[in-house]
């Protein structure tokens, strides 16, 4: 029999915090930007420069810590990590080894119906790296460090999790406390959220770890877990051909959904870290932690509850309105405005995905105001605008976050309630359609709706469909 | 005379500290460290157990900044000295693409 | 009028009075620099339009009453490791051979703002690495008193300039006890000096008295939130403490700074020195210091641990040099900082970088930074007792040129008596207290408690008033001159 092998996963999570400025200068972290334009001495490394810590990072940093379960280090200090490239504006890298910020967390997750803890080793404050970009034409690289400095929380795991469904898991779990403290907006496309595998693999049953390598540049949830199928079966086929798995970075290429080891001479991985010397301790005292704790906003878990109790959502509908902070938030602004939470749950739940899934966008790119939603509802509910011509104002809403009241108005897409003249269109269809009216009369009775859609098509949709419905039975009968 | 750096050790250093010795700035170099090293080592007549080694001497802690922008565009300072630039880039040779 | 004798305070005060323009002072200081600066060699840049134009903006300000301070239209020379915004600023290195910062380090801008004249960028050893002023790519600076021989370092150029008279006061920076003439150090903000060693750098004055050197300290001190290790204080009173009194001030004498390896003559002048004060009122007392060995090599692994890693910066991508050609990325970073540093500057940046790699770093960083925790107790029990720690500068007078980049070890000695102030984070003067045999100056280090310049300020005031200026006969055919 074929052995069995069991995959032994840690994960080392890279969250930029969403401060408006640097770690250690006032530049802005905003995205995008001309090459260069966010830098300053400091974030570029100049000669004489010094670095100032933001006060943001650390309250973010021990937030996150608070809300995984870590112990706060109420002596933490940073460190220098060593290492030459080009993005690394400096050779080295501010970052915390010797004393992390927070230490010794977890998370719990869920997988089918199986419940789990994921343990938090540590958790570190760092600077992020600059961006290097491949020019093609004379085959250089350029260097763009706007993104230099930006802070970084590293969240690194204990080996606990055993599959990429867990891995996936956890990283959403992770994702939505962090989300939900407002520390970052943790979105992968844009590397705010980023993810490096730790992987090794193990007969099952074994109580020793195998030798493990580190997979790096994964920027989505799928590429990670198409990297952590694709690093566990080439782990497996050395250990199958008798030879042995070394311990490695790799690089992972999810074009050619392959991994190749990232060894060179040159690279040699000893760090070197030291205390900073141009940054003193920090001192997290007790009233700090209670203080931050004070401010923690209401997490996942806890709205979702809410949800149920307070507006009589379903399970389902709040666990998908609460798996992403920002469309929570719009859930809770335009009810607030409409007083309708049902209905709101509703369009978030059927158009909004929808429309999101047809654009390929996250629940994060959601970008109408919540008042038009809330306007919407109420246009309906008042019988201004008939569901058909509401979902295509929502289009308009999610595309172009339009005022549906004005847009509505100047379209002229209000119900026409003249029964003089949607007798005369209806007078018009009856006439126009004799084998549909014969087939009605003679007992067909799908045959009214075609009429029923003749009519819609005729009024530009302005109709209200029930009453055309009533009206026609009235006529035929 | 105890400390021996071996040729490996300063081709290892040199790799760390991307410096390139010539040979004779390589045997320059072992010689260098090795006595340098017998002289650090005379620490090792101290008795330093249980001494909480010291980076910082002033009593000095919590130094921060707000969270406020304070700087506009500093690409133009940023890329004054650049010995090779592309537009608003610094040029280097190719890394890993 | 000698105009190149007056000291920085007495020159303000003339300035102020109208009695001299801040162009004639400029124009004396170049003039001076004219005289002797191709035997002295203390610059390696001279901003002569600079400072010219400058001189004419800071008149203008003193007349419309803007600026009152002591300082004002006095010119200074600035050690080339400060950086000044537009200003080639090399560290004396020729990877930094075509640097122009984009701002002003935070002293040299205060001294701006109090309305220094400056006048160019003095010349030291290599990224402030070396005891000589001679691992300088760009030469070698002299000793003014013996041509012959070193001005000692790495603030060689800044020291040299102030004795030669080529300025009336400088900027020098000490990481291991650079500050080898008139000096004093505190509170002063690293924002901007280009670092060698950042937990032991720090910025002094150098002048031609301790009244001088007061006034400057008032100027640049003060904590500045760029440094995060910057020391806010209640009082930068410090020309408060000129005072002509230590009656009962407790001077602490530590035997091992007195014993083998220390110059005769350097011995003999520093007691009778500490004599002068005992008969001032001072109570004076041997006492054991303890650890003074151990100061060297700690000093060495933590500044050149620093210094591997604060120097990696320079890699030719930024600015600096970059070499002519390559192969790859890290050929490139090779042959530009091989080709760019100086021989000392790579001796430490490799013992660096080996005390902090894998598997050495608890051997050595670690056990340097307990043993200052050693030493900083040592001086601390010492603090309990005395008010004041008196001490050699150095342990000989100016070594010949020459006669120190061969042996290396030898060279680090030469600090011995310095490097634990700055390990201990303590401020410290050296004022002279006499010439050798051959001419050349005697240095005399007064150590104060963390916070306490006052106190050696006071002590070194009361030292100076019992003795003359001495000017080098390079610049005066009366060797005793006096003012």
């Amino acid at each position: 029999m074929a052995k069995q092998y069991e995959t032994v996963i840690g994960l080392e999570v890279h969250v930029e915090l969403a401060t408006k400025t640097k770690i250690f200068c006032g530049c802005s972290t905003a995205f995008g930007g001309a090459p260069n334009t966010h830098t300053c001495p400091v974030c570029t490394g100049m000669p004489g420069s010094l670095p100032v810590l933001n006060k943001q990072v650390v309250e973010y940093a021990a937030a996150i810590g608070l809300a995984t379960n870590c112990e706060i280090t109420q002596v933490c200090k940073f460190d220098r990590k060593n290492y030459f490239y080009p993005d690394n504006p400096q050779n080295y890298q501010i970052s915390q080894l010797y004393l992390p910020i927070a230490r010794n967390g977890y998370v719990e997750i869920e997988v089918g119906s199986t419940k789990k803890k994921i343990r938090i080793h540590e958790m570190h404050m760092e600077e992020d790296a600059g961006k290097l970009v491949h020019d093609e034409w004379d085959d250089t690289s350029l260097v763009d460090f706007n993104r230099s400095g930006v802070p970084l929380v590293e969240i690194v795991s204990e080996p606990d999790m055993r599959s990429a469904d867990e891995v996936m898991a956890y990283l959403e779990k992770l994702r939505l406390i962090i989300q939900y403290l407002g520390a970052s907006d943790c979105k992968l496309q844009e590397g705010s959220m980023r993810a490096d595998v730790n992987l090794s693999v193990r007969e099952v049953g074994s109580d020793k770890f195998g030798t493990r390598t580190e997979m790096k540049n994964l920027n989505s949830f799928k590429a990670i877990a198409r990297a952590i199928d694709g690093e566990r079966q080439r782990q497996i086929d050395l250990l199958e051909a008798g030879r042995a798995v070394v311990q490695e970075t790799r690089r992972w290429d999810d074009n050619k959904e392959s991994s190749h080891a990232m060894r060179s001479k040159e690279d040699a991985q000893d760090y070197r870290y030291f205390p900073e010397p141009d940054l003193v301790p920090i001192v997290i005292s007790d009233e700090w932690i209670a203080e931050i704790k004070a401010r923690q906003p209401e997490l996942r878990t806890e709205k979702l509850e809410r949800y149920k109790k307070e507006f009589d959502i379903p399970q389902y509908d709040a666990e998908i309105i609460t798996s992403s902070k920002h469309m929570a938030d719009i859930f809770e602004a335009a009810t607030a405005v409409c007083g309708k939470p049902k209905k709101v749950a509703n369009w978030l739940m059927v158009e909004t995905l929808r429309l999101l899934k047809e654009r390929g966008q996250e629940p994060e790119d959601i970008c109408f105001a919540p008042e038009n939603l809330a306007k919407l509802i109420a246009l309906t509910e008042a019988g201004t605008i008939n569901s058909s011509v509401a979902k295509e104002v929502f289009e308009k809403i999610f595309d172009e976050n339009i005022d549906p009241d004005k847009y509505v108005e100047e379209k002229g897409l209000k119900i026409e309630n003249d029964e003089g003249a949607l007798e005369q269109v209806l007078a018009k269809v009856i006439a126009e359609n004799p084998q549909a009216v014969a087939d009605y009369k003679g007992g067909k009775e799908k045959a009214l709706g075609a009429l029923v859609g003749q009519t819609m098509k005729a009024m530009k949709g302005k109709a209200n469909p029930g009453l055309v419905n009533q009206k026609l039975r009235e006529m035929l009968s | 005379m105890a400390n021996i750096i071996s040729d490996e050790t300063i081709e290892y250093v040199g790799i760390l500290a991307k410096l390139e010795l010539s040979q004779e700035e390589k045997e320059a170099a072992k010689s260098d460290m090795e006595r340098m090293l017998d002289y650090i080592d005379t620490l090792n007549e101290l008795d330093t157990a249980g001494v909480e080694p010291m980076s910082h001497v002033f009593p000095v802690h919590n130094v921060f900044r707000e969270d406020v922008v304070t700087n506009g565009d500093g690409s133009e300072e940023t890329l004054k000295n650049a010995p090779l630039r592309k537009e608003q880039s610094f040029k280097v040779p190719k890394t890993i693409g | 009028m000698d105009m190149m004798g007056l000291t920085a305070v007495e020159l303000g005060k003339k300035i102020r009075a109208g009695e001299v323009t801040v162009r004639e002072a400029a124009e004396a200081a170049l003039a001076q620099i004219d005289r002797v600066e191709s035997q002295v060699h203390s610059y390696v840049t001279i901003d002569r339009e600079g400072a010219l134009k400058r001189a004419d903006e800071v008149q203008k300000l003193i007349d419309e009453g803007k600026l009152e301070g002591p300082l004002a239209g006095v010119p200074v020379a600035i050690k080339d490791n400060m950086c000044t915004e537009g200003m080639l600023t090399t560290c004396s290195s020729k990877i930094l051979g075509n640097f122009q910062p984009t701002f002003t380090a935070e002293a040299v801008k205060r001294l701006e703002d109090a309305g220094a004249v400056i006048l160019g960028k003095t010349n030291m050893d290599e990224f402030a690495m070396g005891s000589t002023t001679e691992t300088s790519y760009y030469g070698e600076t002299k000793n003014p008193w013996n041509l012959g021989h070193v001005p000692g370092g790495s603030s060689g150029g800044s020291c040299a300039a102030v004795a030669a008279e080529e300025c009336f006061y400088a900027l020098g920076s000490d990481t291991g006890g650079s500050i080898r003439q008139p000096s004093a150090f505190c509170g002063v903000s690293r924002y901007g000096l280009i670092a060698y060693g950042s937990s032991l750098d720090q910025i002094g004055p150098i002048a031609k008295d301790v009244t001088d050197c007061a006034a400057i300290l008032e100027v640049i001190a003060g904590h500045d939130e760029k440094d995060s290790t910057s020391i806010g204080r209640e009082s930068y009173d410090f020309m408060g403490a000129l005072v002509d009194d230590v009656k009962g001030m407790k001077i602490g004498i530590p035997k091992d700074y007195f014993g083998e390896g220390l110059d005769k003559e350097v011995k003999n002048a520093i007691l009778k020195a500490v004599k002068i004060l005992e008969d001032k009122g001072a109570v004076v007392e041997e006492f054991d210091l303890s650890l003074v060995e151990y100061a060297i090599p700690a000093y060495y692994v933590i500044a050149s641990a620093e210094a591997s890693s604060n120097l990696s910066r320079f890699d030719g991508v930024k600015y600096g040099y970059r070499t002519g050609e390559y192969e790859g990325l890290h050929n490139m970073y090779k042959k530009s900082r091989s080709e760019g540093f100086g021989a000392e500057v790579k001796r430490r940046i490799m013992l660096g970088s080996f005390v902090l790699s894998s598997g050495y770093y608890d051997a050595y960083y670690l056990k340097a930074l307990r043993t200052k925790a050693l030493i900083k107790q040592a001086f601390d029990n010492a603090f309990a007792k005395y008010d004041v720690i008196v001490a050699p500068a150095a342990p000989t007078t100016a070594p010949e040129l020459g006669k120190s980049l061969s042996d290396p070890l030898k060279m680090y000695l030469s600090d011995i008596y310095t490097v634990s102030v700055n390990l201990a984070g303590l401020p410290g003067i050296s004022i002279p207290v006499g010439t050798d045999s051959k001419g050349l100056p005697i240095g005399m280090q007064l150590i104060g408690d963390c916070y306490q310049e006052c106190k050696i300020l006071r002590a070194a005031y009361a030292f100076e008033q019992t003795k003359g200026y001495a000017r080098p006969k390079l610049v005066s055919a009366d060797e005793k001159g006096g003012r």
